[in-house]
């Protein structure tokens, strides 16, 4: 089925998320949609199936205008979507799932399950999937619950499938898989919308690609068009996708964590038995994919977390059993990974924000007042130090963007004098000019003499940054090798196989 | 690893390899709360126990077939009971030190034998009436069963309903009303309905459509319609009694056969319409919750909105009539007491069975049959108390009235624990 979007225009208020799109897919063709994270990509395709209503535009499906009211229009239109967040019920089993808005009954209006595990086998078989239909989707692996996302699309007979960002939840041998289901949902004719801003993706499996730039298409080009083609097309700009990095001079052990371990409330081994150390003037970072443990590992560094077994020591002296505020005043600055959530109070102002875990003594707070001109003045230097982009200090930080909010968390915690600098998934959501300061100034602080942790999901920026990477899988240490180390073997490292050469320190 | 087609390796079996392992954590919680428990019967048993003989009467005069009546000496019964208390608290701390889970059915054991222990100690040189015991605890328990239900629908589709006390008390007030002046039952019933889901459509509008907390929107319309009511009951009803406050009661039915079942058969059969209604409602509700389109529907709403959208739900239309419908059952619940029970529309007369209804709900883990059966265990509660005080018990009527309550803050806070309810409920929708 060929698909035509129009003229879409679609404003939220002052902010034009889509600026007068078009865009054709071809009948069997995988094209591809590259931009920056708000660049108005996944705008566009909520147009597209019916969850926003755009202002201006028409789609049309065949030459055929389309009105869709809202996603269940698109569906019987046959779109398909598989959204980034998936729209699975975690407490549904996966027949269910994909039963779910169009449910078959037996007489007397009883669910017919039968004839839906019928349909996920049908559908799974074709593609082999292997899912079974009974599994709760709570327990299956986000690459299965993405399959179970297909399917649900496919039972709807979709002839044109949106992927909206599919790959940022993978591994890198699921992605492989993913590719080779698109090339198989393209060659059974479906037509395919891939969303993403991984530029190697694109370039691998695209017919076709079309970027977008603040809510305007800027361009098109053929998968044939080299990285750096394709980022200045994205960014704007030329830029430069390495990181200058000046080869690590390593020197005593700063922090030392022998056989540490993480319980969670029922009982679940979240860290097993991990043991490290990060050296003065050296990048550690933790490789893997989502949920192997990682965020609680620094959680318990910091001490966030309640049932934690083992020893942390950091400088000859242990951080187990301390409280965070006992671990902040030994000078370990922390870059949490869900900024909005645990890096900054939304409603607060910069200023309010950059004296946040100083609110307790000098030289922020004096006799039980706040020192509020020292403040101004300090934040003042930091916001033009970090190159923090607002109306002025007195701005919530909640209206920020995205990178200049993350530009606050590290003015903060690098104003400090740190002897241990740790930092969660410090580029997640950015842009690429974001991303490119926040990495300088990690690899700064390691040039200070500085022992850094990075946790990243994000392969390009653990191979950009790393002096030792140490991979986690299911909470266990894979594997600590050195940081110039093939992606092809983290790959496997991730997916929680020992790599051949054994453990490199 | 083979290079082609990586596809169809099977992804989905990746379960347990040596992976990351479970531990029990040793959680001493429930030995210790047995252990003081076991202290307590201990103390009562034997310490304060008390001579004489203690009957259960398991028939009533009017059965056909007689049981005879269960005679224990009230003493030794202590005595026994209290030793298989300390032997059950001995059993769960043993696995808790071994690192195995203690089971709930130990947990139930513990508690009936407590619950015969108390029986046969109150009930010294007395007779307990066991049918007539269980007859109360159920018609106790059918208001709180009607609103645990609009509780479980309104909560598995994402809005909490804290209203269930106001559209309880406004089913009484206007099956009162309705069934007095048209002398029938059923109207009376109907206008119930209608009245819960009028207090529905209030709580529906204000957190669905204006996002207001629910919660506060329940808790306000609890007072608004207490008030309500207390202003019409004393300036109208109380002064025009014999037009607008003598409903005509529903006579009981006896079902052929099933109510002649030796103590089962008075207990359950020979209810009154509104009651057999009720089991009716209880079976309804799961099955639909469970195994239609209507409660997949509902509970998808109730848990992951956006995902219902994202499939052509109408998640805002199926919030609304579901919280209507709701109200019309818990509705049916405010009925009883004026259809069923009492007789007539007195001043907030339901006096806080919403609030223990929702109680039900949550310890009932938001499942209409746990809800039912968590509801008949504190109607039992309050009928004990009752039964109690009739028998002459030497324990003071104000401390019996007080136990209802306190089985339900036991019953959510201590035995609950971790349950998890709907994800969105409470949460509203807001489409962007």
């Amino acid at each position: 089925m060929k698909l035509e979007l129009r003229g879409i225009t679609k404003r939220f208020g002052a902010l034009v998320a889509n600026d007068d799109i078009n865009l054709t897919i071809e009948e069997g063709e995988i094209h591809a949609l590259l931009g920056e994270n708000g660049a108005g990509k996944s705008t566009l395709m909520n147009v597209l199936y019916g969850l926003y209503r755009a202002e201006e535009g028409e789609i049309l499906l065949d030459d055929v205008a389309q009105h869709f009211a809202g996603p269940g229009d698109a569906m019987a239109a046959g779109i398909g979507m598989v959204h980034q967040h998936f729209m699975l019920i975690p407490v549904f089993t996966v027949a269910e799932n994909v039963m779910l808005g169009h449910e078959q009954t037996t007489l007397g209006g009883r669910l017919d399950l039968a004839a839906a595990r019928k349909r996920v086998r049908e559908i799974s078989d074709r593609f082999g999937f292997s899912v079974d239909p009974d599994a709760l989707v709570e327990n299956l692996p986000v690459g299965v619950q993405q399959r179970v996302e297909i399917i649900k699309a496919l039972s709807r007979d979709a002839k044109v499938l949106v992927f909206d960002e599919p790959t940022a939840v993978l591994t890198p041998q699921e992605t492989d898989e993913l590719m080779n289901i698109m090339r198989q949902l393209k060659a059974a004719g479906t037509s395919i919308v891939f969303i993403t801003h991984k530029l190697r993706e694109v370039r691998e499996v695209a017919d076709r690609i079309t970027v977008i730039r603040l809510g305007k298409v800027v361009g098109t080009a053929a998968p044939t068009a080299s990285n750096e083609e394709l980022a200045t097309l994205m960014v704007g700009r030329a830029v430069d996708l390495t990181v200058d990095k000046a080869p690590a001079t390593p020197g005593a052990a700063a922090l030392v964590v022998t056989g540490l371990s993480v319980i969670d409330p029922h009982g679940q081994v979240l860290v097993d038995n991990v043991s490290f150390d990060v050296k003065v003037g050296e990048i550690l970072a933790i490789a893997g994919v989502q949920g192997n443990g990682q965020t609680e590992l620094t959680e318990a560094l910091m001490g966030l977390q309640p049932r934690v077994l083992g020893e942390i020591t950091l400088d000859g002296t242990s951080l187990c059993g301390h409280s965070v505020r006992q671990v902040l005043d030994a000078g370990v600055g922390f870059v949490p990974e869900d900024r909005n959530r645990d890096g900054l109070v939304g409603g607060f102002s910069i200023a309010e924000n950059l004296m946040l875990d100083r609110s307790n003594r000098l030289p922020f707070v004096k006799r039980f007042t706040l020192q509020l001109s020292f403040l101004a003045d300090f934040a003042r230097t930091k916001v033009k130090e970090f190159d923090v982009r607002s109306q002025g200090i007195d701005t919530p930080v909640g209206r920020l963007s995205g990178g200049n909010q993350q530009k606050v968390v590290l003015a903060r915690e690098l104003s400090r004098d740190l002897r241990l600098f740790v930092a969660a998934q410090p580029t997640r959501g950015l842009d690429v000019g974001s991303i490119e300061f926040v990495h300088e100034r990690i690899v700064a602080t390691r040039d200070a003499g500085t022992p850094v942790i990075v946790i990243s999901t994000e392969l390009d920026e653990v191979a950009a940054l790393a002096d030792r990477i140490m991979v986690m899988y299911r909470g266990r240490i894979i594997g600590i090798v050195p940081g110039d180390t093939p992606r092809s073997v983290l790959g496997l490292m991730m997916a929680g196989e020992t790599p051949a050469e054994g453990v490199a320190a | 690893m083979s290079t082609i087609a990586p596809v169809n390796q099977p992804t989905q079996p990746v379960e347990p390899d040596d992976g990351p392992a479970t531990t029990v954590i040793k959680s001493w919680k429930v030995p210790v709360v047995l252990g003081v428990f076991t202290v307590l019967g201990i103390l009562l048993l034997i310490v304060f126990g008390r001579s004489g003989t203690s009957t259960m009467a398991l028939s009533t005069s009017s059965d056909l077939i007689q049981l005879p009546d269960v005679l224990l000496p009230t003493r030794e019964t202590g005595v026994v009971i209290s030793i298989l208390l300390a032997a059950l608290t001995a059993v769960s701390a043993w696995m808790v030190q071994t690192r195995r889970k203690v089971p709930v059915w130990l947990i139930a054991l513990f508690g009936v034998l407590l619950l015969i222990g108390f029986l046969v100690w109150a009930s010294a040189d007395a007779r307990i009436p066991v049918p007539g015991l269980l007859f109360g605890s159920l018609s106790l328990a059918v208001p709180l069963i009607f609103g645990a239900l609009g509780g479980v629908i309104s909560e598995r589709v994402g809005v909490v309903n804290v209203a269930i006390e106001g559209q309880l008390l406004a089913g009484a007030f206007t099956s009162a009303v309705v069934a007095s002046v048209t002398q029938q039952p059923l109207l009376g019933l109907l206008a119930a309905m209608i009245a819960g889901m009028l207090v529905s459509f209030v709580l529906a509008a204000f957190s669905i459509k204006y996002f207001v907390d629910q919660v506060i929107v329940g808790v306000v319309l609890n007072v608004l319609v207490t008030g309500l009511t207390g202003f019409l009951f004393s300036q109208v009803l109380a002064p025009n009694a014999a037009l607008l406050n003598q409903p005509p009661k529903f006579e009981r039915i006896n079902i052929p056969l099933l109510s002649e079942i030796p103590i089962i058969g008075p207990v359950f059969f020979r209810q009154t319409l509104i009651v057999y209604i009720m089991y009716i409602a209880v079976a309804a509700v799961y099955v639909g919750i469970f195994h239609t389109k209507w409660g997949l529907r509902l509970r998808s709403v109730g848990e992951h909105p956006q995902a219902a959208d994202t499939v052509g739900i109408n998640v805002t239309g199926t919030r609304f009539w579901n919280v209507s419908l709701a109200g019309a059952v818990a509705g049916l619940g405010g009925a009883y007491f004026t259809l069923g029970s009492v007789g007539a529309f007195g001043k907030e007369m339901t006096a806080g069975a919403g609030f223990i209804a929702l109680a039900a709900v949550i310890f009932g883990r938001w499942d209409p049959i746990r809800a039912t059966l968590a509801a008949l265990l504190f109607g039992f509660a309050s009928n004990l108390q009752n039964v109690l005080s009739i028998i002459g018990s030497p324990v003071p009527s104000e401390f019996m009235l007080m136990l209802p309550y306190l089985v339900t803050i036991f019953a959510v806070a201590g035995l609950v624990g971790q349950s998890r309810g709907p994800a969105a409920s409470g949460k509203p929708y807001r489409k962007s």
